[in-house]
């Protein structure tokens, strides 16, 4: 305790700490009170979605009627597809890219290096106009891959994959390819695997970007057949519904559920992600 | 750890970084731990590589060739489709701005700058633009304040402090579609909890986005909580990193508790606050879900922001080279933003 005192001289202690544990508590719970209150909609009969008595009987009904009144199975299916679709992509794309940029040395590698930044400015998310007219020319619009494409090459993790693969010392990669290895074994043997941290951040952070992502996909999509969750749950919301604000809320949860329950689950894990993702 | 946080502002000028990288800054502890043993195969790399240096420079022409198409051929997937749905929409949209939107009995025609004449004349592409300003205006440096004393909150021992943190940083994950309806019953006339705690002190109920006076501190709200705990582990992250002997030299000098967050947390958070920054208005201009589910742009279009009125005028009115016009004068929004993130952040923040 002392040693920890002697460490830290500006740590609250006593009456301050108690003082700022409450401020904490009180921003914490004036952080979560809408989601606590969309927790009581959702759970209770619509008759008490505003009147707050402990004897409220508690209920499922209104998750049975949202999962009843709109295609959510194929909603989630088509999310799920969606994210792995993307996943995927981004996985293989950027690595591939990134080993180029961490350790070949090429003319226009400044130019080309500098163009993929252009979308850390520029992301996909502003230019849904002619991303549209692009995906009209090809074909392919109100379809999955058409809300995957334009953020599969991302520059987000080109970068952070580069940085990554920058630290993997050079003798490494000089004794695999010495034992004859091509640069893709290479590449797969001993790049990937020392980044499998990175892997798991970005991947982390990739997912949840995707599945909370809504204005793209709702431009792009048009039928049940090609629309994520988020797209469904507006659609739902705003047309089916009236204002039946417990079958809403439980909608609500729904669709972000397996992302909160993940979240709650491994809390650290995504913590440091997004810190990790951000940071480098 | 330390000169991985002082990096983070670099986010977007990677070659300081890559020059750290490359002189062999502290890599991962993994990484490191890899290195001794596998390199422990080549007890005597001399003659190896003698050799290899004789076969590098008999063939050096041929080699960088070949090198350079090994690269190229790993860049092009990437980078054709980022060519695709980034650069070329990007140009497009400049070219669009100078066409007429085709209409079925008149096709497309160059009219030049007329449709930024039209531009400059639409009350709502004003208003929409004012909007997005006071929209930054208000969720920026009050989600950064937040967010800057939540993680140092969150970094003191706190009673529980990893439910405080989670309760800050769940808004983060939830989707911002999902999350505008929870706030949109909030805000409920009549009905909503933030009426029920009003007419608790007898206060008259009020239609909060109803209103166009009140409709855009509303959404404000929204962002804000959304945001600041996602802003708030890049400060603990920072916080964290801060060497504990400063704290006890600056005891010893007798300096307050203020003291010690003015000069010296605060300034060693500089580079985290530019990062987030930046972060927080290229947020400012993106974010539009919200909108979308809690007023339409409305009362009056009071709540409209920029992207918000180029998915209207491109997919609601489908004006598509008004929408481009518009989509210029946000790329050139976010463009000043990277210029000044550039030559500010090259400036100010490598000062150690």
């Amino acid at each position: 305790m002392s040693a920890r005192t002697a460490s830290e001289p500006y740590a609250p202690r006593g009456f301050g700490l108690a003082l700022e544990s409450a401020a904490a508590w009180l921003l914490a719970v004036l952080w979560l009170l809408p989601l606590l209150y969309a927790f009581w909609t959702a759970f209770h009969p619509s008759e008490f979605s505003a009147r707050f008595t402990l004897t409220a009987p508690l209920t499922l009904e209104n998750f049975a009627t949202a999962w009843n009144a709109a295609p959510f199975a194929r909603y989630f299916l088509n999310t799920f597809l969606l994210v792995t679709m993307i996943l995927v992509c981004q996985f293989a794309l950027c690595t591939l890219a990134a080993y180029a940029f961490a350790r070949y040395s090429f003319r226009g590698r400044e130019v080309a290096f500098t163009l993929v930044l252009v979308q850390l400015m520029i992301m996909p998310d502003v230019l849904i106009v002619e991303n549209y007219r692009t995906m009209s020319r090809l074909g392919i619009l109100d379809s999955i891959p058409a809300i995957a494409l334009p953020y599969v090459a991302s520059a987000f993790g080109i970068f952070l994959l580069r940085q990554t693969f920058k630290t993997v010392p050079k003798e490494l990669d000089d004794a695999a390819r010495v034992e004859g290895a091509s640069a893709l074994q290479v590449l797969w043997r001993v790049y990937v695997p020392l980044a499998r941290p990175i892997y798991v951040a970005y991947g982390l952070v990739s997912v949840s970007y995707h599945w909370n992502n809504f204005l793209w996909p709702l431009i792009v999509t048009n039928s049940v057949e090609s629309r994520p969750l988020t797209v469904g749950l507006q659609v739902f919301s705003s047309t089916d519904q009236g204002i039946d604000w417990a079958v809403i809320c439980a909608a609500t949860l729904m669709t972000s559920g397996p992302l909160l329950v993940a979240f709650l689950l491994f809390q650290r894990q995504f913590v440091q992600s997004f810190m990790r993702a951000g940071i480098r | 750890m330390s000169e991985r946080i002082t990096a983070s502002p670099e986010h977007t000028s990677p070659r300081a970084r890559g020059e750290v990288g490359a002189h062999g800054a502290p890599g991962e502890g993994l990484t490191r731990d890899v290195t001794d043993p596998s390199s422990a195969p080549h007890p005597d790399p001399l003659p190896a590589s003698g050799e290899r240096e004789k076969h590098r420079t008999r063939r050096a022409a041929p080699e960088a060739t070949l090198n350079a198409i090994h690269a190229w051929l790993l860049l092009l997937p990437a980078m054709a489709l980022l060519a695709l749905f980034t650069h070329w929409p990007a140009f497009a949209t400049f070219i669009d701005s100078f066409w007429s939107t085709p209409r079925p009995r008149r096709p497309s025609r160059f009219i030049g700058i007329d449709t930024y004449r039209h531009m400059l004349d639409d009350p709502v592409f004003w208003q929409s633009l004012t909007n997005n300003f006071w929209f930054a205006l208000g969720t920026i440096p009050i989600s950064m304040a937040l967010a800057l004393l939540m993680a140092l909150w969150v970094n003191d021992r706190i009673a529980g402090r990893a439910l405080v943190r989670m309760a800050y940083f769940t808004p983060t994950v939830l989707p911002m579609i999902a999350v505008a309806n929870i706030w949109l019953f909030f805000y409920t006339p009549q009905y909503g909890l933030l009426e029920q705690f009003r007419s608790l002190f007898g206060l008259p109920s009020h239609n909060w986005l109803g209103t166009p006076d009140y409709a855009l501190a509303a959404v404000i709200v929204v962002a804000i909580w959304k945001e600041a705990g996602f802003f708030m582990i890049f400060y603990l992250a920072a916080l964290q990193t801060i060497s504990p002997t400063l704290a006890e030299a600056a005891a010893l000098e007798g300096a307050s508790r203020w003291t010690f967050f003015r000069r010296v947390q605060l300034p060693l958070l500089m580079p985290t606050t530019l990062f987030v920054l930046v972060n927080a208005v290229i947020n400012a201009f993106r974010m539009v879900d919200h909108i979308i589910v809690m007023t339409r742009g409305g009362p009056d279009n009071a709540t409209s922001l920029l992207l918000f009125y180029i998915y209207e005028v491109g997919f609601k009115f489908w004006d598509t080279n008004y929408a481009a016009a518009l989509t210029v004068v946000l790329l050139i929004i976010l463009g000043v933003t990277a210029l000044g993130q550039y030559f500010f952040l090259e400036r100010r923040v490598h000062y150690r």
